[in-house]
């Protein structure tokens, strides 16, 4: 099909000449690294507090909370992007918009990634810690209350604990969805793994070899995360349930 | 404070509308092309032949394992081109809505499959034995009487997949083709309205998928009484 493979030409220097393409590769290898891992830490954290609260017995703390997720689950991911990108800066108010503009454009796109990819994963956590919260046998609340606890008591000494542990499993794949949706953040214009890729081709006429490296790439990412969350899933296992020791 | 200024949305109506049929033939033919390959790699999956559960697992696998934006700009930039050389196709043929609904489907298919070999799994293996016992064949207890029961129970989680899929139409973006939301975005530049238009597509998605999410739950706790 008359189409010269050139593999070497990761090791060439780039157009600009200061780096190698193997270097812009590794640049959005780590752009996207950072990304998912920040926005994920975010996601566990937000996710873990409407998880909860979708639990609570209080109409109005578990209606916000319900409203939340059905907001980030129904919107695609690319609209909220861009919605964060383009037009959170005009909503918000002038002084704090004009300092978000006057960072460095780098900047803005990581944090607009990071927000974005956060709160949207955020959702699906605070899904899987629900499950996991009402898949306590109602008894374990009840025996905390009884035991004299107050309800946030029971909720940090006896229910969170357990479910904790319940809902390693289901997160692993959203641990897993949060790298390749950071692809998602090429279309902002920023530098990861994608977008990396992407460039490659235009500045090397060399297509094949650009996308089967970031391909490989994302793999890599996938069978990582799958062996170190399997790991984890061995370590938290409870005792009794299906699948524990 | 922004000063908002929605006088562009009315005119662009028909335009967008235009953007939103896009959106739906992609959607529709990807769900139907994935249900009916996803079908066929969930059942050589299954398949006691193992070259043919190896090549499912593994496609089904590779496919979950890539980002769909990487999927799309395959079958952007390089698939067309694979495509020009092997079987001299025209340069520059405009292949972008076929290509990009083709990556859907083949995308899709890996999720959809595994939706239906757990609904297939969920059957009870007392069917299956029931129906050699009758005399079936592997195919047809398959058809006549695994299949059926499998996908009634699978409906709902395919239908969310299916909403799932419409909201990810929204990437082809990056193939530049003018969807609901590639129309939206190009108003909203031409007329300097970007907040608006932006704020308006993400209102229009949220109203469709969470009306037709709030349905399949409906549909869902009838299935469960029946």
């Amino acid at each position: 099909m008359g189409y010269n493979w050139n593999w070497g030409i990761f090791l060439q220097p780039t157009a600009t000449g200061d780096d190698t393409y193997l270097g812009w590769m590794f640049y959005g290898f780590k752009m996207t690294i950072a990304l998912s891992l920040s926005a994920w830490l975010i996601a566990l954290a937000v996710g873990a507090v409407v998880g909860v609260l979708r639990t609570v017995p209080n109409k109005w703390l578990s209606g916000i909370a319900t409203a939340y997720v059905e907001i980030f689950r129904n919107i695609p991911l690319l609209v909220q992007l861009f919605l964060w990108y383009f037009v959170m800066p005009e909503l918000l108010p002038e002084s704090v918009g004009n300092a978000f503009k006057q960072t460095n454009p780098i900047m803005q796109q990581f944090l607009a990634s990071m927000v974005c990819l956060a709160l949207f994963t955020s959702a699906r956590v605070a899904e899987q810690v629900r499950s996991g919260i009402n898949s306590l046998p109602p008894g374990q609340k009840n025996a905390g209350l009884a035991m004299g606890f107050t309800l946030p008591q029971t909720y940090r000494y006896v229910m969170l604990p357990m479910a904790v542990r319940l809902i390693v499993p289901p997160l692993t794949s959203e641990f897993l969805n949060i790298f390749k949706n950071s692809a998602v953040c090429s279309t902002i214009g920023l530098l990861e793994l994608a977008a990396e890729g992407r460039q490659l081709v235009d500045y090397t006429a060399q297509p094949y070899e650009s996308f089967i490296a970031v391909t490989l790439a994302y793999l890599l990412i996938n069978v990582v995360v799958m062996f170190g969350m399997r790991w984890v899933e061995e370590h938290v296992r409870v005792p009794g349930y299906l699948g524990g020791k | 404070m922004h000063e908002f200024d929605w006088s562009s949305i009315p005119n662009a109506l028909p335009f967008l509308w235009d953007g939103m049929k896009i959106s739906l033939e992609i959607t529709v033919t990807a769900v139907i092309f994935g249900i009916v390959w996803g079908t066929l790699l969930a059942l050589m999956r299954l398949s006691p032949v193992k070259p043919l559960s190896w090549f499912a697992a593994g496609y089904v696998n590779l496919f979950r394992a890539i980002p769909l934006v990487m999927v799309l700009l395959w079958f952007f930039l390089i698939v067309p081109h694979l495509l020009e050389s092997i079987f001299g196709f025209p340069r520059g043929s405009d292949m972008r809505l076929s290509s990009a609904i083709a990556g859907f489907a083949l995308f899709e298919a890996a999720y959809y499959s595994e939706i239906i070999r757990a609904g297939i799994q969920s059957v009870p293996k007392g069917q299956m034995g029931a129906a050699s016992a009758l005399g079936m064949t592997y195919g047809q207890a398959m058809r006549l009487v695994v299949l059926p029961q499998a996908f009634r129970n699978m409906v709902p989680l395919l239908l969310t997949q299916g909403i799932i899929l419409f909201q990810d139409t929204s990437l082809v973006y990056v193939s530049a083709l003018a969807d609901f939301f590639g129309a939206a975005y190009k108003v909203g530049d031409r007329d300097g309205r970007l907040v608006e238009l932006l704020l308006f597509a993400g209102a229009v998605y949220f109203v469709i998928c969470f009306t037709a999410s709030r349905i399949v739950r409906h549909y869902q706790n009838k299935l469960k009484v029946a």
